[in-house]
C-alpha cells in the first residue's frame, strides 16, 4: 500500500500553510477561471497574466484540502516566467503524470510540482491535485 | 451483541472491513444476493408481457414483492410504484406536478435537503416560476411545524422535506406536518431514504401524499426504489415517463394508459432487483426495527461520547437521534482526513454529501466527515473508529498539518 506520509511531504505542508501568490487581483488585464470539485466542495480561482507570449503572473485563491491548495500554490510558482508554450506543455504533462497516464513526457522538468508524482497511488486525490492546473490551462486558452 | 456480519458476504471477502458508510449505501445481505441470483438462474424472462409459464411465474413473484412491500409500509399495492431509487421517485413527482403547479405557486423546502429533493424543485422554479420557500431552521438545524406555519401562505401548494436528513440526521415530525398541510390543501412529499432503514414507516398513519425511498440503503439491491403516492393523487397526475407496458391502447393520435400502478412503470422494470427487494424487506422484518434502533443507538452513543473527549474533534449533530455523526477534525480538511481514515481501513464519507446548501448556508464549513452505523456494525467497529480517529489526529500533527 502507498505510504500516506508520502502524500503529506514537507513541501506540500509548507505551501498549504504558507500559500504563494494567494489572493486575486480582479484586474482586467488578468484572465480568470473558477473550477469546483463537487465531490468535496473544493473551489479554486486562478488568474493569469500573459504579456508577449510569456506568463508574467499567476494568482490563486480558494478553499480546499491541503493537496488542492498546495498544488495551486506550487503550480503558480512553477509557471510564472515560462512562455505560454512551455507552461502549457509542462501542465499538460503534469496532469497526465498525476492521473497515472504513463504517456507523459518524462523529460519534462516539473520543478517543485514533481512532488505530486506520488498522487497516482491515491486515485481519490487525483482531482485535488489537478483542478488548479486545469483552471490555469483554461485561463491560457481564454487568453488565446 | 449478536453477530449479524455473517449475513453479509462482503465481510468474508474483505477481512478487517470497518464499514461506517451505510447512510450512503448499506451492505448487501446474502439472502438478497441469493434472491437476485434466483431470478437470473430460474426465471430470466420479462414480466407482464410474456404469455408463457416462465414469464407468468416471474410476474407472480414481482406482484408478490409489490404486495409485500405495500404491506411493509401499510400502503395498497397499486400505490407502490417501482423506480430506480429515491432520486428517480423525487424527480418523477416534480415532473408529474409540472401540469398542476403554476407560476407563483409556493413550495416549501429547507436548506438541509439532499440535492435529489432540492434540484427537481429548483427546476420547477426555473421552468414554470414556482417560488421556493426555505423554512427557517431551529438552533438544532431542525424543521419544526411552528416554523413551517410561519412561511405558509395561501399560495403554498407543496411541502417537500426529508423525514430524516442525510448529514445531521435531524428528524421531521411528519404527522404534524401532514395534519397542518392538509387542513390548508397543501400536498406533502417526504424523502424517506434515510428514515426507512431505521424506523417503521406507516404511510397511512403519517398521512403523506408522496413517500420516496431506495432499497440499497436497507441492505437491498442497488437501482431500485419506491414511489408511494395516495391512490387518488396517482389517478389525478400524468405519468412522467412513457413507453412499453404502461398503456392499454395506442393509436396514431392517442394513448390510453393502464390502471395503477402500471401507468407509472414504463419499460422493463429491474426485475432481479425486485426479487432482491422482497428478500431485504423480509430480512428487516425478521430483525425488527427495535433491534436495529437499539444497536445503532448504542454504537452512536458510545462513539459520540468518546469523540467528544477528543479536543481536536468538532461534532455538528451531538444530540441527534439518528445513526449519523457529522464532524470534522479541527483544522483538517475532510478530504485529507478521509484519506487517512481510508489508509487505516475505515470506510466513511467526506464532502458535502449532496447537501451543499447545508454546508455553505447553515454549518458554514466547506465540508464534513460523516460516519454512519447500521445493525451489522458492532462495538469493535465503534472502538476501532475512535482509535483510528486518534491515530489520524496524531498523523496530521506529525506531518505538521495541525499544531
Amino acid at each position: 500500500m502507498a505510504d500516506l506520509s508520502n502524500l503529506y511531504r514537507q513541501i506540500i505542508m509548507d505551501h498549504y500553510k504558507n500559500p504563494r501568490n494567494k489572493g486575486l487581483t480582479n484586474d482586467l488585464s488578468y484572465v480568470k477561471c473558477h473550477i469546483k470539485n463537487p465531490s468535496c466542495g473544493d473551489a479554486i480561482d486562478i488568474e493569469s497574466k500573459v504579456i508577449d507570449g510569456k506568463v508574467v503572473d499567476v494568482r490563486q485563491d480558494g478553499v480546499g484540502c491541503s493537496i488542492c491548495c498546495a498544488s495551486a500554490s506550487i503550480m503558480s510558482e512553477t509557471v510564472i516566467g515560462l512562455s505560454v508554450e512551455d507552461a502549457t506543455n509542462l501542465i499538460e504533462n503534469y496532469l497526465k503524470m498525476v492521473s497515472n497516464d504513463e504517456t507523459y513526457d518524462h523529460t519534462v522538468d516539473f520543478g517543485e510540482l514533481g512532488v505530486f508524482e506520488g498522487i497516482k497511488d491515491f486515485p481519490a486525490r487525483v482531482r485535488c491535485a489537478s483542478i488548479a492546473s486545469k483552471a490555469f490551462l483554461n485561463t491560457l486558452k481564454k487568453e488565446n | 451483541m449478536k453477530d449479524y456480519k455473517e449475513l453479509f458476504p462482503v465481510y468474508n471477502n474483505n477481512k478487517d472491513l470497518v464499514y461506517l458508510d451505510s447512510a450512503a449505501s448499506a451492505l448487501k445481505a446474502s439472502c438478497v444476493i441469493d434472491a437476485v441470483s434466483d431470478y437470473y438462474n430460474n426465471y430470466s424472462t420479462n414480466i407482464e408481457r410474456g404469455l408463457y409459464k416462465l414469464s407468468l411465474n416471474a410476474t407472480k413473484k414481482v406482484e408478490e414483492a409489490r404486495r409485500n412491500i405495500a404491506s411493509f409500509i401499510n400502503a395498497k399495492p397499486n400505490e407502490v410504484i417501482f423506480t430506480r431509487g429515491t432520486t428517480e421517485s423525487l424527480n418523477q413527482i416534480a415532473l408529474s406536478l409540472r401540469n398542476i403547479l403554476k407560476e407563483g405557486d409556493e413550495v416549501i423546502t429547507s436548506l438541509t435537503e439532499h440535492h435529489s429533493s432540492f434540484l427537481p424543485l429548483l427546476n420547477l422554479f426555473k421552468e414554470i416560476g414556482i417560488k421556493l420557500v426555505f423554512v427557517p431552521l431551529n438552533d438544532k438545524h431542525e424543521v419544526t411545524i411552528d416554523n413551517i406555519k410561519k412561511v405558509v401562505t395561501k399560495n403554498t401548494k407543496l411541502i417537500a422535506l426529508a423525514h430524516v436528513t442525510n448529514v445531521l440526521g435531524t428528524k421531521l415530525d411528519v404527522k404534524e406536518v401532514t395534519s397542518f398541510a392538509h387542513e390548508n390543501n397543501i400536498l406533502v412529499s417526504i424523502d424517506g431514504a434515510q428514515a426507512i432503514p431505521h424506523m417503521k414507516i406507516d404511510v397511512k398513519e403519517l398521512d403523506v401524499d408522496f413517500y420516496s425511498f431506495s432499497f440499497h440503503k436497507m441492505c437491498g439491491p442497488t437501482g431500485l426504489g419506491i414511489l408511494y403516492a395516495k391512490e387518488k393523487i396517482l389517478n389525478s397526475i400524468e405519468p412522467a415517463f412513457l413507453g412499453g407496458e404502461m398503456n392499454d391502447e395506442v393509436t396514431r393520435t392517442s394513448v390510453l394508459y393502464k390502471d395503477l400502478p402500471y401507468k407509472f412503470e414504463a419499460g422493463t422494470l429491474p426485475i432481479a432487483e425486485i426479487f432482491g427487494a422482497n428478500a431485504c424487506i423480509n430480512l428487516l422484518h425478521e430483525i425488527g426495527y427495535d433491534e436495529i434502533h437499539e444497536r445503532t443507538a448504542k454504537l452512536r452513543d458510545f462513539a459520540v461520547s468518546e469523540l467528544s473527549k477528543i479536543e481536536e474533534v468538532e461534532i455538528y449533530n451531538l444530540d441527534s437521534e439518528s445513526s449519523l455523526i457529522a464532524f470534522n477534525i479541527k483544522g483538517v480538511h475532510s478530504h485529507d482526513a478521509i484519506e487517512a481514515y481510508s489508509d487505516k481501513g475505515i470506510c466513511m464519507r467526506a464532502g458535502h454529501h449532496c447537501a451543499e446548501l447545508l454546508h455553505t448556508d447553515v454549518l458554514k464549513v466547506s465540508s464534513t466527515l460523516r460516519a454512519s452505523f447500521y445493525f451489522y456494525n458492532d462495538m469493535e467497529d465503534a472502538k476501532r473508529f475512535i482509535e483510528v480517529t486518534k491515530e489520524v489526529i496524531n498523523f496530521f500533527k506529525e506531518v505538521g498539518y495541525i499544531g
